[in-house]
């Protein structure tokens, strides 16, 4: 590896011993999207919701950018653009606001919560968008739900922008009674995986079961003291520490990536419901084994080839496990763009001892590392992908694992077929 | 404040970055946080790049405001000088770094890097994408040329004895529209008429390159809105001529070769009565009578509209009836073009505005961007795509210039398209209640790249009368329904297939799944 090397801040021991993966911070140039690209899919699974981006024409133009193909159905986002009138104080930035919001309610009536989202450019002005959602609720009440968080790049990294955006779903939720028992699963899922988890739960007699962010605004579950949660994405730290502060308690369990993530993610949950092991086992067979069916002849192709990971979608610690542990593949590196121990913790205990996991990102120094290690596969952020490919590495995407269903055991062959495509690919081009 | 639903251009210094990824041996140091470095995708998705932008990003944090964001300027100038070694350094501050005003450009001239550096000023808030190439190619150029003695009358000397007349081609730029193939096009009817291309920038040249555009007889100002700014200065400073004519359209073609002829004394006239292209025949053909009077509206970045519109009327013998753009700095072209062909000129950024235009207008042909292929699309008319906002589908790999003889050629057959696909809609509606059209399919051209128009297909069902198809459980029906639409029709019918080899008649949501892990092996 060359380069200086970043220090070795930390090395997770779970019982004291040198075991665990092998810990690294770096920092240099990043080369992650902000948290407004999560509004790519939060706007497609909170049906009636707009997002209103209060930033720059950079703001704008990324989530066209990162939306990929342009999508031009009317789109329940936009950007209010500050202009030169608005910095120079000629124009008050919140009567401004007030005016561009109505235009928005005025176009698209049928919107029960408008998210006002602040962008880098936003939160240097200090345009305070979190009273203004408060104003902006006052005279809308009864119509439309206005709440503000921060999907800024100076803040968050693509995926925490969900993050950012339930941690403040969360302060508004009802409030439950201790003695309400109810399992609430956090993080954005695919419709499909949704259902499914629903009626696993409901075969294993778990319930109520309420998911967050919900398909409506309406979808508000209460929470309380009586509320187990289990996370269902590995970036929502905050929102996690927002559920803790409400009373609720985290179920800690690997995610539900592949098979045996999901096993455990479910058994979590049972084990909260005392729901008997027989039973457990009795409602899991059939969809397990599946899933194992399903990865069979995955699990062929990708054994024993090497992956590395480089920082984005914070998804890079329950793939690498699931990558290696039920596919076979060696990991090389695994870069995350933040690493909390606390949430990540069941991940960690899963991956192999002394394998190199890098928290930040120096984005020259890995691209050098990447170079020298020449992985068979490398997860990467949608810039690098091209040119990594053309000097002849093949690659991943990582903003695709956002937006596919990937979670479930019915979606373990799919996501590792998301992974087998590539090396597929390599195998059949002659030219 | 504007709202902005989808934007025509990026911020400004996406267009520093579009000049800086043409060149070679130029790299960037923006001042930006860790979002912005999505421009990276701009080169490598939509254009396929093979290498990254040559952009080093500061990439600053929250937690890095309160103390020395100047600090990481100076690190990244001096790691990616150390690094890329490049011949050039432009430097230059995203929306949100103009806001710390930490003058980058002048950390940057401080820091004493072993090569020139060229700061930009890129007024994230009042400007936009094509201004700041524009603003960087010219800063370029006057920033390398700036000390050289100009002719003191503004007089170019005559032309040495024995040197060939030559011109430079400036404005061409990654994610350009065809910028690629109208190079080798325009390099292509220079060499026809013995006149050598000199320089051609940004895309493609390295900072000596442009130590060398004095040299030429004339400029070729290819693309207005990024080279028009330099040509004037250049113009202004060495005398040399601009040669304005953008050679899209054969009528544009001939004006502008003899513009060539002009600025460099070279006998342009049987590249000019040859006009070496087949759309003024297949205009005349008897297949292109349905072409007349067809009623086109046109929305563009300046260059091409204007170019559109001439190409429309003159030489297709449509009726144009909306011209437009989005280029506010160039909007001057198009009033005065609208005014030319009878029509309110549309000078705005507001796609729903454009789109409001096209709906009252109810135009026959719309030629336009991505954007307005959507419009089109929405409202069922048929588009060809003629500019930028550059799009991956805009780089396609075959050889497809717009400019040039060859470029009127290509423009043509992608225009006449839509519309024949609109005659041949026609044709299937005359005949729907034949067996073999059903009134159910989408126009067949807007079906090619729309997804809905997949949506009947893809419900087919085995299901026919003769055999005794499975049923299906309506929550079963229902997960089906979640299936993505482009493999919908396959899960369904490998679902039945399943279904009938084991006897099942009717489907679960667990047949489903099982015959998914069967299949999925
Ligand atoms: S990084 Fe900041 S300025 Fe850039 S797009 Fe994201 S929020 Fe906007």
């Amino acid at each position: 590896m060359s380069g200086p090397l970043p220090t070795a801040i930390h090395r997770l021991s779970a019982a004291g011993c040198d075991c665990g993966p092998d810990l690294h911070q770096e920092h240099g140039q990043r080369a992650v999207f902000c948290g407004l690209t999560s509004i790519v899919w939060l706007h497609r699974k909170i049906q009636d919701a707009f997002f209103l981006v209060v930033g720059s024409r950079t703001c704008a133009h990324l989530i066209q950018s990162a939306a990929g193909v342009m999508i031009f159905a009317e789109p329940r986002f936009a950007t209010a653009v500050l202009q030169d009138r608005d910095l120079a104080g000629m124009a008050d930035c919140n009567d401004e606001l007030d005016r561009v919001v109505a235009q928005v309610i005025a176009r698209r009536p049928e919107i029960r919560t408008l998210f006002l989202v602040s962008s880098c450019p936003s939160e240097v002005i200090k345009l305070d968008l979190g009273t203004a959602a408060r104003r902006l609720g006052e005279r809308y009440r009864g119509r439309v739900r206005v709440a503000a968080y921060s999907g800024s790049g100076i803040e968050t990294t693509f995926t925490q922008g969900e993050d950012s955006c339930l941690k403040g779903l969360v302060n508004e939720l009802p409030a439950a009674t201790a003695a309400q028992r109810s399992l609430l699963i956090v993080g954005a899922l695919p419709d499909i995986v949704e259902d499914q988890f629903q009626r696993l739960f409901d075969e294993l007699g778990i319930g109520p079961v309420h998911f967050l962010p919900g398909r409506s605004s309406a979808d508000l579950p209460a929470v309380g003291a009586g509320t187990r949660y289990l996370l269902a994405q590995p970036f929502l730290s905050d929102t996690a520490r927002a559920l803790d502060k409400r009373g609720a308690r985290a179920l800690d369990a690997p995610f539900p990536l592949g098979a045996e993530g999901t096993a455990a993610w479910l058994a979590a949950a049972a084990q909260a419901w005392d729901i008997p092991k027989a039973r457990f086992d009795a409602v899991i067979a059939a969809p397990q084994a599946r899933a194992r069916r399903a990865l069979a002849h995955h699990r062929e192709r990708l054994s024993g080839k090497r992956i590395s990971f480089l920082p984005d979608s914070q998804l890079e610690l329950p793939l690498a496990r699931f990558l290696h542990r039920e596919c076979g593949m060696r990991l090389l590196e695994v870069g995350t763009p933040y690493l909390d121990r606390h949430t990540a913790a069941a991940e960690l205990a899963l991956l192999p001892t002394g394998v190199r996991v890098t928290e930040g990102q120096d984005l020259d120094r890995q691209l050098d590392r990447i170079r020298a290690d020449r992985p068979d596969l490398t997860v990467c952020g949608l810039g690098i992908a091209n040119p990594l490919e053309a000097e002849g590495l093949r690659t991943k995407w990582s903003i695709e694992l956002t937006f596919t269903p990937i979670q479930g055991f019915d979606q373990a062959g799919d996501l590792a077929g998301l992974f087998t495509r590539p090396l597929d690919r390599e195998q059949r081009l002659r030219f | 404040m504007e709202l902005t639903f989808w934007t025509y251009e990026g911020p400004p210094h996406v267009g520093a970055i579009r000049v800086a990824a043409s060149m070679r041996d130029v790299h960037m140091v923006l001042h930006a946080p860790q979002g912005d470095t999505y421009a990276d995708l701009l080169f490598t998705m939509i254009e396929r790049h093979g290498q990254r932008p040559p952009v080093s990003y500061t990439t600053f944090q929250a937690r890095d405001l309160g103390q020395d964001t100047a600090a990481l300027v100076m690190r990244a100038l001096r790691e990616a000088a150390e690094r890329f070694r490049p011949k050039l350094m432009l430097v230059g501050d995203s929306c949100t770094a103009e806001l710390l005003q930490d003058q980058p450009g002048s950390l940057a001239r401080g820091a004493q890097l072993p090569m020139p550096v060229i700061p930009l000023e890129l007024s994230a808030y009042s400007r936009k994408e094509n201004w700041g190439a524009s603003e960087a190619f010219y800063h370029l150029v006057r920033g390398l040329l700036g000390g050289r003695a100009a002719a003191p009358d503004g007089q170019r000397p005559p032309r040495g004895h024995g040197e060939r007349p030559s011109v430079n081609l400036l404005g061409p730029s990654a994610l350009g529209f065809r910028c690629r193939d109208d190079v080798i096009e325009i390099r292509r009817l220079l060499a026809d008429v013995g006149v050598d291309v000199r320089v051609t920038a940004p895309l493609g040249a390295s900072p000596e390159d442009l130590l060398r555009i004095p040299d030429a007889d004339a400029n070729v100002c290819l693309y207005p809105e990024v080279a028009r700014t330099a040509c004037g200065w250049l113009q202004r400073t060495f005398g040399q001529p601009t040669i304005s004519t953008v050679p899209i359209g054969v009528g544009a073609t001939c004006d502008f070769l003899r513009e060539v002829g002009e600025a460099t004394g070279v006998d342009v006239s049987h590249a000019v009565d040859a006009a070496r292209s087949r759309l003024p025949w297949y205009s005349r053909s008897v297949d292109a009578t349905y072409l007349t009077g067809k009623r086109v509206f046109i929305f563009a970045d300046a260059t091409h509209a204007v170019a559109a519109a001439r190409i429309a009327r003159d030489e297709l013998g449509f009726d144009v009836v909306g011209l437009g753009t989005y280029s506010r700095e160039l909007a001057r072209d198009v009033r005065r073009a609208a005014q030319a062909y009878g029509v309110e000129p549309l000078i705005t950024d507001d796609y729903l505005e454009v789109e409001r235009h096209i709906a009252e207008l109810q135009p026959e042909l719309v030629l336009g961007t991505q954007m307005e292929r959507h419009i089109a699309k929405r409202l069922g008319i048929g588009c060809a795509v003629i500019s930028t906002p550059a799009h991956v589908q805009d780089y396609p790999a075959r050889y497809s210039p717009q400019a040039g003889f060859e470029g009127a050629n290509v423009i043509f057959d992608s225009w006449v398209h839509p519309l024949m696909m609109g005659l041949e809609e026609h044709l299937l509606t005359m005949f729907r209640d034949d067996f073999e059209f059903n009134d159910d399919r989408l126009p067949s051209h807007l079906a090619a790249h729309d997804a809905q128009g997949l949506r009947p297909a893809a419900n087919e069902s085995l299901a026919d009368p003769d055999t005794a198809a499975p049923g299906w459980e309506s929550a079963a029906e229902q997960e089906l329904k979640k299936v993505p639409f482009f493999v919908r029709g396959k899960a369904r019918r490998n679902t039945e297939k399943f279904a009938l080899e084991r006897g099942v008649d009717m489907i679960s949501v667990e047949t489903l799944y099982e015959a998914k892990a069967h299949y999925g092996r």
